[in-house]
């Protein structure tokens, strides 16, 4: 379909395409909303039978990380909603700094994700074969926080009495917070390749008071990755966190 | 068909989206890079015909099978591929594109009065992830095939099966996303791309059937995504949702994949119900009975189906009051139906029924969609569904409303807007005769299922009792005259396109906007952008057609004049 300026040829007006790129984009996050669901779904299902496992599997996470993604996403949507106000009032230059700036949170983000991913490896705690939640507070390195091991052996000792499985139920814990935080993660890796074709056509000054629809509706996606995340917190990192 | 007049002769435009050159003269490069809604219509009849051929081929390799009780044609083994890639291919490549892609993207644009959908480049990219979904899935058909029957139960799937699973999951994942971007690029046009005066309940039915249809695309496409993405992440690095040695539920899969499955079958009869309430009032020549509450009952089926999947799981051990729950809302779901076979009888009642080859499908789809239906009501009734669950009872009963519905509704379609689609009439006489053909192959493949069920024959099984081989082979029989009522259409439709008689702007002639542009449309559908000043199926009051009470209406035109 060919374009004129910015409108293209099978609308009618400005007006037309605008409205049915935002609504477009909200029926798509509708169809995300259903698609994170039925992990959300079976992680309730999950947690409901096996709450023992997940408690341990939890507090295997590290919380002050995860707080400090938490607070770094957020930051990125800030830094997101500033891109979109600064194309409506025609401040082209705060256009690009504040999209750069949103690139860079998620980026770290995603950098402090690898970070949590490769201290699960280290701890035998990637699902499949050589899973072990006994692993770590058996094999302390260097660094660890030795007492902190101990509570950590003795909880999961605990555990293992009320539930001998507990291997098993870890490991459905352990999918799922893979399943849930890699599909957030890939969706995050969509979002930067949106950000860096915003960033491109905010160099060549594409976006003006006139005409700004990508910047808002990539907006309104950042937003619904950053909400995902937000639920996705407390449910993984917060399960029997009260000590 | 003697008693009417010759139709007048027509001349073809000189310019339409089929010969439209973009530049450079035709070239595989201007089909395969469109994003004219048309075309990639087109496109899509194609590639849905393939597997229709590819399911069509497993269909008769079972009926084949079965026609004796010991069964000798194939192993036990690969007789449950037959059945699963039947099913899979039939279901995931064939109905639930079907309407929506092929007629849908090629009318809904035209129905409004705009110049293509909402998005074109998303609609070329929604084919393009059926192909590449489509691949996946022959590839695993070619290297050992599928046996889990086309619902995946776990841990059969997850765990235990030898076959092709994991490729065939990633098509059908794959497959999803298609229709969700057609889902959401239907919405969005009918939102925000209708012409001016084209109010939403001028629309036509068709389209306030895709609306609903894409309701559940979006909502439920997405469930049945993330639950074969989970099964299939479990097959490849043995987790255990589903698998109850490590601690699954075998169940919460059977609950997320019907989630999907159950509103899928809506989205294969919604937009067949949509066809016969376009070609009803036009063969009646009569204005629709209850348009509101055909619109209504649209919504109402897509909202209620959402409500019913566990109908599909009475016999897994689920508690007495949820049984209770889904079998009642199941009993509602047919309310809304029922609602549209009335008011499609009331708009033939004192009409002027003519018995052109679209009437003949749109009646046949009410007569074998209200068996179907009511069958339906037999297996929401608990008591009944114990001694029917897993019969042929269930098999004869959806393939009544899928293929004595749905596939009806499509085949009805093409011959209604295939004079729109080439330009051409197709032979009057041979389609009225393929149509009759197909109905009674129909009937006498799946009638007997009906009994066979009832007597306790089970589905997915490759051999039965002796005392059952009679009513295998009228099936059999049957399912060869049902072939020959298919290949006729795609025979004749062929001829039509280089020998048929020159069809004009309106053949029928019919009320709506489409109808109102050259056929084949020019590439943007409409010269000017039309204003809409009159209600839908105004066949009384439509001067512009040559339709207004009191004076005689013109016969539909025959392709065989």
């Amino acid at each position: 379909m060919h374009r004129t300026g910015e409108l293209y040829g099978h609308f009618e007006t400005l007006e037309q395409q605008k409205e049915s790129a935002t609504l477009g984009m909200w029926i798509f996050l509708v169809t995300e909303v259903l698609f994170f669901g039925g992990l959300f779904m079976t992680y309730t299902i999950n947690r409901r039978a096996f709450s023992t496992a997940f408690g341990i599997g939890s507090n295997t996470l590290d919380i002050t990380l995860g707080a400090g993604n938490t607070v770094v996403l957020i930051m990125s949507s800030l830094t997101m909603a500033m891109a979109v106000w600064s194309a409506q009032v025609g401040k082209k230059k705060w256009v690009s700094g504040f999209l750069i700036a949103t690139l860079a949170l998620g980026t770290v983000f995603l950098g402090v994700k690898a970070v949590e991913y490769k201290q699960k490896y280290d701890h035998h705690l990637i699902p499949g074969h050589g899973f072990d939640m006994r692993y770590r507070s058996a094999h302390p390195t260097a660094g660890d926080d030795l007492k902190e091991l101990a509570r950590e052996k003795k909880e999961v000792e605990t555990a293992i009495k009320s539930d001998p499985d507990i291997n098993y139920h870890g490991q459905l814990y352990f999918s799922l917070y893979f399943g849930m935080t890699g599909l957030h993660a890939l969706h995050m890796i969509v979002g930067a390749g949106l950000l860096l074709w915003l960033i491109k056509g905010s160099f060549a000054g594409r976006y003006t008071p006139q005409y700004n629809t990508p910047v808002e509706i990539v907006g309104l996606y950042w937003h619904f990755v950053d909400i995902v995340w937000i639920y996705l917190f407390p449910l993984l990192y917060l399960i029997d966190r009260h000590h | 068909m003697s008693d009417t007049l010759p139709t007048p002769d027509q001349k073809l435009p000189d310019d339409h989206y089929l010969n439209a050159t973009y530049g450079s003269g035709r070239s595989i490069r201007s089909w395969l890079l469109t994003t004219d809604h048309k075309r990639i219509a087109l496109l899509y009849l194609c590639t849905v015909t393939v597997f229709f051929f590819i399911g069509g081929v497993f269909a008769t390799m079972i009926r084949i099978h079965l026609l004796t009780p010991g069964g000798t044609l194939v192993t036990p083994e690969t007789y449950n591929k037959l059945f699963t890639m039947h099913g899979v291919a039939m279901i995931f490549f064939f109905l639930i594109p079907s309407i929506p892609a092929v007629l849908g993207n090629f009318l809904i644009p035209m129905m409004i009065g705009a110049k293509d959908l909402a998005f074109p480049k998303i609609n070329l990219l929604s084919w393009y992830i059926y192909v590449i979904g489509g691949c996946f899935v022959l590839y695993s058909f070619g290297t050992g095939g599928l046996d889990t029957g086309w619902t995946f139960y776990t841990p059969l799937s997850s765990v235990y099966s030898n076959s092709a699973v994991t490729p065939a999951v990633i098509g059908i994942f794959i497959n999803g996303f298609s229709s969700i971007l057609t889902g959401l690029n239907f919405i969005v046009t009918i939102h925000t791309m209708r012409a001016p005066g084209m109010t939403w309940f001028r629309l036509p039915l068709f389209v306030w059937a895709h609306y609903a249809t894409s309701m559940v695309m979006i909502l439920g496409t997405p469930v049945v995504a993330i639950t074969l993405l989970l099964a299939g992440l479990e097959r490849m690095f043995h987790l255990g949702f589903f698998n109850p040695a490590l601690g699954g539920d075998p169940i919460l899969f059977q609950h997320l994949f019907w989630f999907y499955s159950h509103p899928a079958v809506y989205i294969m009869v919604l937009p067949a119900m949509g066809v016969v309430s376009e070609i009803i009032p036009t063969f009646a020549r009569k204005p629709i009975f209850g348009y509101s509450f055909i619109a209504g009952s649209s919504i109402a089926i897509a909202v209620i189906g959402f409500l019913v999947w566990a109908h599909h799981m009475f016999v897994t051990g689920q508690s007495t009051y949820a049984a209770l729950t889904f079998s009642f809302l199941s009993y509602l779901v047919a309310i809304p139906s029922a609602v549209k076979v009335f008011n499609w009888t009331s708009t033939l009642y004192k009409g002027s029924i003519s018995w052109d080859p679209p009437m003949i499908y749109a009646l046949g789809f009410i007569g074998l969609f209200v068996i179907g239906g009511l069958t339906g009501l037999f297996l929401a009734c608990l008591g009944l569904d114990i001694h029917v669950h897993d019969t042929y009872f269930v098999v004869a009963h959806f393939h009544y409303i899928m293929v004595g519905g749905a596939v009806m509704g499509y085949v009805g379609g093409l011959h209604f807007w295939w004079p729109k689609i080439t330009g051409r009439l197709y032979p009057e006489a041979l389609a009225r005769a393929a149509a009759v053909v197909l109905f009674i192959g129909f009937n006498l493949t799946f009638f007997p299922q009906f009994i066979l069920g009832y007597l306790g024959m089970p589905r997915r099984y490759h051999t039965y009792p002796p005392e059952f081989q009679v009513l295998n082979v009228l099936s059999s029989a049957g399912a060869s005259i049902l072939a020959l009522g298919y290949l006729l259409p795609m025979i004749y439709f062929a001829w039509s396109m280089r020998y048929g008689k020159v069809a004009g702007p309106n053949p029928w002639p019919a009320t709506g906007l489409e109808w109102k542009t050259a056929s084949p449309p020019p590439t943007e559908n409409f010269e000017v952008t039309p204003e809409v000043t009159w209600e839908p199926y105004d066949y009384n009051n439509r001067p512009d057609l040559g339709l207004s009470a009191g004076t005689p209406s013109p016969a539909p035109a025959h392709g065989d004049d």
